[in-house]
């Protein structure tokens, strides 16, 4: 902070020459000290927009969860009691659990599915570019637009085309969003969908950074595909896959666009076995207007968010 | 600066009183985005500017899903619109919220209010004061595709009148492929979209109950009659077949398509349907229950006035209230969203009741009820749930119900 009113004294200066008595101050400075204040002075605007436009509601909601607020009347702490009424309330254990079952199912799969594709991929030749963009295309197309796709994909017959294809084969129609087995794995199906072109492009980029001497020298010394993938590639990939685990599990743990265009007629249903945390958090606050209530259901996602990407930095952390 | 115009104003105000009023006014209207309110509205604000020189009125719109929110956090951020549409279901939340401010009794006399409007509009009142007025009403009624019932051997001209007939007519209509899967319904099964206002303010009338008691304070559809109708209203799916939950994604969709013979819905559906080309349709009442009951769910948006419209705006604000709540307002309304006008001389009409749409809907008006809801969104799951249960997961009707009532209860009592 101290550094902050340097720098701003310092912006407010005048250019040496022109006033006498705060000149020398400046003078007084060496070059690298004025490059610190300098570098403060820049770096001051962002830090300020951030503190207001982020922080500060951030720690606002922590203020919130802690009262009945509803928008209409004031706010009036209360306590925990929100948090209270969170673990009482037997919906919150079904989101809680639904979340969880999109982060642990959908971003495994999205990183062996990605990898896959890219490790194969990055040896065609063949159509190499246009390849790449048809997987790159989906992460392009807005999420909801998306969704609706699928919704209509999914349809019993005799609209739906999955239906039509599985019918085809002689197979019974699959209910899809109208199970409470079948549609969250449905919807994660579009998500990780969705997601994989990033992450093949970024996978794909790990690969190239590999030095080709390491390959060559493996080969030279007789080792096989699978050994080279396994001591080499997998390895030295280690930092692409650590950025890839946590942008995915933040995405899938903050997942609302796709099931909320997919359910939009009784939104994370059938009977709530869809719904995510964020969906939960968005029908109290925008629906119901319990804005504190809200704003408790924030703090876990946050507290959940917090804990899930420390635990993934430590534990593929780098061992030396 | 700011005292120099507050003294030009001031001057003006106390020395040209005449050509003041001559000035303009500038007074915001905010309803949600649908496209035949839209166009009627500018229509209506376009004749009150005629009318009214001097007065401009900035029509504000917002998509429907977050206009509830809009309004309510431009409240908190004390910054409102003078004249607000709002369903009638949030006036309670409006009203506690200071969202709105009672309509002056000189300007809305509630005894002519309620001699010249149908009866539902009380449920804008609070305390012996109205908080808005609505221009059109809604109500429900049974939409049939007659192409389809004359391929049934169904006679077009002659739609069902009783549960019997339409679950006969319903049975006629259904279509199913070789693997028994369903290729045109029967009927749709939407508990998402008006089936429920169906089972709860008709449905369960019908069986012998009621949903709530009057003051709607009450869960009651949780006895007998609440779990037959609702065994009814699913057993269409699980044993006679003539609809499935789902089917086309939504109801609505299904009908519009050809898909589904009968759909049951409301006044506000009639400018989407209207664009059908590929099939004929009409109107019939609501079937009569076993004995004969008739029952049907009503509606509205009302115009409210803002809580922060005061002076020469508030003054706007009433003529433009009263103007879009007139007659001739309504019968505009009529022409160009298609619902039914607010006032009972102005619906009435022969012509309006020997229309063969406008007819069922305004016949529906007469014995209709108007559910107040305290989250309509929620009570709408409870219902939605319920009925998800029993098709889903097998639960008996009894139970589901039971829970359904004991949910709603709690959230009308934490209203109270």
């Amino acid at each position: 902070m101290a550094q902050t009113n340097d720098a701003s004294a310092a912006l407010r200066a005048p250019s040496p020459g022109l006033a006498e008595e705060p000149a020398r101050g400046w003078h007084r400075l060496s070059m690298s000290q004025k490059q610190v204040v300098w570098a403060w002075g820049f770096l001051a605007v962002p830090i300020l927009f951030y503190a207001g436009i982020r922080f500060y509601p951030t720690l606002d909601a922590f203020w919130l969860s802690l009262t009945d607020w509803n928008l209409l009347r004031p706010a009036r702490f209360i306590g925990l009691e929100n948090y209270a009424e969170l673990v009482s309330d037997p919906d919150f254990w079904q989101v809680f659990e639904n979340t969880f079952a999109y982060l642990l199912i959908g971003t495994p799969t999205s990183i062996v599915i990605a990898f896959v594709i890219a490790y194969y991929l990055d040896r065609v030749r063949f159509m190499h570019g246009f390849i790449r963009a048809l997987y790159f295309l989906p992460f392009l197309t807005t999420a909801a637009a998306m969704a609706w796709v699928w919704r209509w994909f999914y349809q019993p017959p005799p609209i739906g085309a999955i239906n039509g294809f599985l019918g085809s084969f002689g197979i019974p129609a699959q209910p899809f969003l109208r199970s409470t087995e079948q549609a969250l794995p449905a919807i994660m199906v579009t998500a990780i969908w969705a997601g994989l072109g990033f992450q093949i492009i970024i996978f794909m980029a790990g690969l190239r950074a590999i030095p080709g001497t390491y390959y060559e020298a493996a080969r030279i010394d007789g080792l096989g595909e699978f050994a080279i993938l396994r001591k080499i590639t997998l390895p030295l990939l280690k930092p692409t896959t650590v950025f890839l685990v946590v942008l995915s599990s933040i995405g899938f743990l903050r997942i609302f666009d796709q099931v909320y265009n997919m359910t939009t007629n009784d939104p994370g249903g059938p009977l709530g076995s869809t719904k995510p945390l964020v969906l939960m958090i968005y029908q109290s606050a925008f629906s119901s207007y319990e804005m504190g209530y809200a704003a408790a259901q924030t703090v876990v996602l946050f507290s959940i968010l917090l804990a899930v990407s420390l635990l993934q930095l430590w534990i593929l952390r780098e061992r030396t | 600066m700011r005292k120099t115009l507050l003294k030009a104003g001031l001057l003006a105000g106390a020395g040209l009183f005449a050509a003041n009023a001559a000035q303009a006014v500038e007074i915001e209207y905010w309803q949600y985005v649908f496209d035949a309110r839209v166009k009627a509205m500018d229509q209506l604000i376009e004749n009150f500017e005629a009318a009214n020189p001097g007065v401009t009125v900035e029509h504000v719109t917002f998509p429907y899903a977050d206009y509830q929110t809009r309004v309510v956090a431009a409240h908190a951020a004390g910054r409102g619109p003078d004249v607000v549409q709002l369903f009638y279901g949030w006036t309670d939340n409006f009203v506690d919220g200071g969202i709105l401010q009672p309509l002056s009794q000189e300007a809305f006399p509630p005894a002519e209010i309620e001699e010249d409007f149908f009866p539902i509009v009380t449920a804008m009142k609070r305390e012996g004061a109205y908080y808005g007025l609505p221009t059109a009403v809604r109500s429900l009624a049974l939409f049939y595709n007659k192409d389809l019932f004359e391929e049934a051997g169904l006679d077009p001209e002659n739609p069902p009148q009783t549960l019997d007939e339409w679950v006969a007519a319903a049975e006629a209509t259904t279509k199913r492929d070789g693997a028994g899967n369903m290729i045109s319904a029967g009927t749709t099964l939407d508990m998402a979209g008006q089936d429920h206002h169906w089972w709860r303010e008709v449905l369960v009338r019908q069986f012998g109950g009621a949903p709530y008691t009057d003051d709607y304070r009450t869960v009651t559809y949780d006895g007998d009659a609440g779990r037959e109708a609702l065994e009814w209203y699913t057993s269409l799916q699980t044993e006679k077949g003539v609809g499935a939950a789902g089917f086309m994604d939504e109801g609505q969709a299904a009908f519009r398509a050809g898909l589904a013979a009968m759909t049951i819905d409301g006044t506000f559906r009639l400018g989407a349907f209207r664009s059908i080309e590929n099939f004929e349709w009409g109107v019939t009442e609501l079937p009569a229950g076993p004995d004969g009951t008739r029952s049907n769910y009503s509606s509205y948006f009302a115009n409210g006035i803002g809580a922060s419209a005061e002076g020469e705006e508030l003054e706007a604000a009433e003529k433009f209230l009263a103007y879009i709540t007139s007659p001739e307002a309504m019968e505009i309304w009529l022409e160009t969203v298609g619902e039914l006008p607010a006032r009972r001389e102005v619906a009435l009409t022969e012509a309006n009741l020997a229309d063969p749409i406008y007819g069922p809907f305004l016949r529906g008006l007469d014995y209709a009820h108007t559910t107040l809801f305290v989250d309509e969104a929620a009570q709408r799951q409870l219902i939605i749930d319920a009925t998800n249960r029993i098709l889903l997961q097998d639960v008996a009707p009894a139970d589901a119900l039971a829970d359904a009532a004991e949910e709603e209860q709690e959230l009308i009592d934490a209203r109270n």
